[in-house]
């Protein structure tokens, strides 16, 4: 069976209704899922014996501004069994947007999540250090929000006084 | 060099407490490398051999601010680092002298974005803004040369009666 069938079908199999959509676009395969279920499919990935995403490389979101469900929160996890890297999606409708964590499934995932909160202001449910990455402390806005501009807000950063 | 041929003519030589005080400075200057990004090569590159900024009593760069009487920033300066590179600068004994190196120091450069300073006189009294992005070697020791001329005009008593609250070393 071809390689992303065989996901799929594993994947349809145990989440059913959950899987909202499946979409192949040159060779990358997507597969959006309920929010509630993200750590559950995290797991399963991972841990069947057939497919074992052991490695998650890289957290992100995708902010829509107008949509509904405004934010997208997507991962990108590796399995170096088959050899194949699989984008996981996760619409996120309540405000403010918050979504379980995924560190219990794979550790990698504590920074990826942070760097997303600082730059998103999604709040990851159980995260165990939920601070910001590059932003300083105190910080009160989320960069990469489509409404931030791109100049900042002013006064908000504060600089040290000017000596003399 | 003329100085030993005078000596050795009358043994002594009259000048200023001023004169020999801003000489002994203007030649060596101790930079405190402040390289915070791709600036930071160049500096580098300005103390190998071949540019050789030990030509100008340079070369001794030092990782401690208190021993230090010049600051090159070199590289993009983000808000957050603002107060690094000010804490830094606050520890450094007078008197001082800072070199915003680089189009991202002087006024933020390409980075016109929420994240960097632009221009780090925003919080720092800048001596000799460098031009270039980044700046040859050769443009750094020459703003290193003006600085030394800068500290040849001074005076010993310029530099006195300063108290603690003058040199704002409390926390901002
Ligand atoms: S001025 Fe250019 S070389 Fe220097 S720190 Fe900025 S981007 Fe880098």
């Amino acid at each position: 069976m071809d390689l992303k069938e065989l996901i799929v079908e594993k994947v349809k199999e145990k989440f059913g209704s959950a899987l909202e959509e499946v979409t192949d676009f040159r060779d990358d395969l997507s597969l959006t899922i309920k929010k509630d279920q993200i750590v559950a499919l995290g797991k399963f990935l991972k841990e069947d014996p057939d497919l074992e995403f052991i490695m998650c490389r890289d957290i992100t979101a995708i902010d829509w501004a107008t949509r509904k469900k405004r934010f997208t929160a997507v991962y990108h996890v590796y399995s170096f069994k088959l050899n194949y890297t699989l984008r996981l999606k996760a619409n996120i409708d309540d405000d403010p947007p918050t979504i379980q964590t995924v560190t219990s499934v794979w550790r990698s995932a504590d920074w990826y999540e942070r760097e997303t909160f600082d730059m998103y202001g999604i709040k990851f449910i159980n995260h165990p250090d939920l601070r910001r990455m590059y932003m300083p402390e105190g910080f009160e806005y989320h960069p990469l929000r489509k409404d931030f501009p791109v100049l900042g807000i002013p006064g908000s950063l504060p600089l040290p006084k000017r000596a003399e | 060099m003329g100085l030993e041929a005078k000596l050795q003519q009358d043994g002594f030589i009259t000048t200023t407490i001023d004169a020999v005080v801003a000489w002994a400075r203007k030649s060596s200057v101790w930079p405190m490398p402040m390289g915070i990004s791709c600036c930071a090569i160049e500096m580098i590159a300005a103390a190998d051999p071949k540019y050789d900024i030990a030509r100008f009593g340079s070369e001794v760069m030092r990782f401690t601010p208190r021993q230090c009487d010049l600051m090159i920033v070199a590289g993009t300066v983000t808000y957050k680092m603002a107060q690094v590179v000010r804490r830094i600068y606050d520890q450094m004994p007078e008197p001082k002298w800072v070199i915003a190196m680089g189009a991202c120091t002087s006024s933020g450069g390409m980075y016109r974005s929420y994240s960097v300073v632009q221009g780090i006189d925003q919080f720092l009294p800048v001596d000799v803004y460098t031009a270039g992005c980044p700046p040859r070697p050769e443009n750094l020791l020459n703003a290193l040369m003006t600085i030394q001329e800068k500290i040849g005009k001074t005076k010993a008593r310029d530099f006195q009666n300063r108290t603690l609250a003058d040199l704002e070393l409390a926390q901002n």
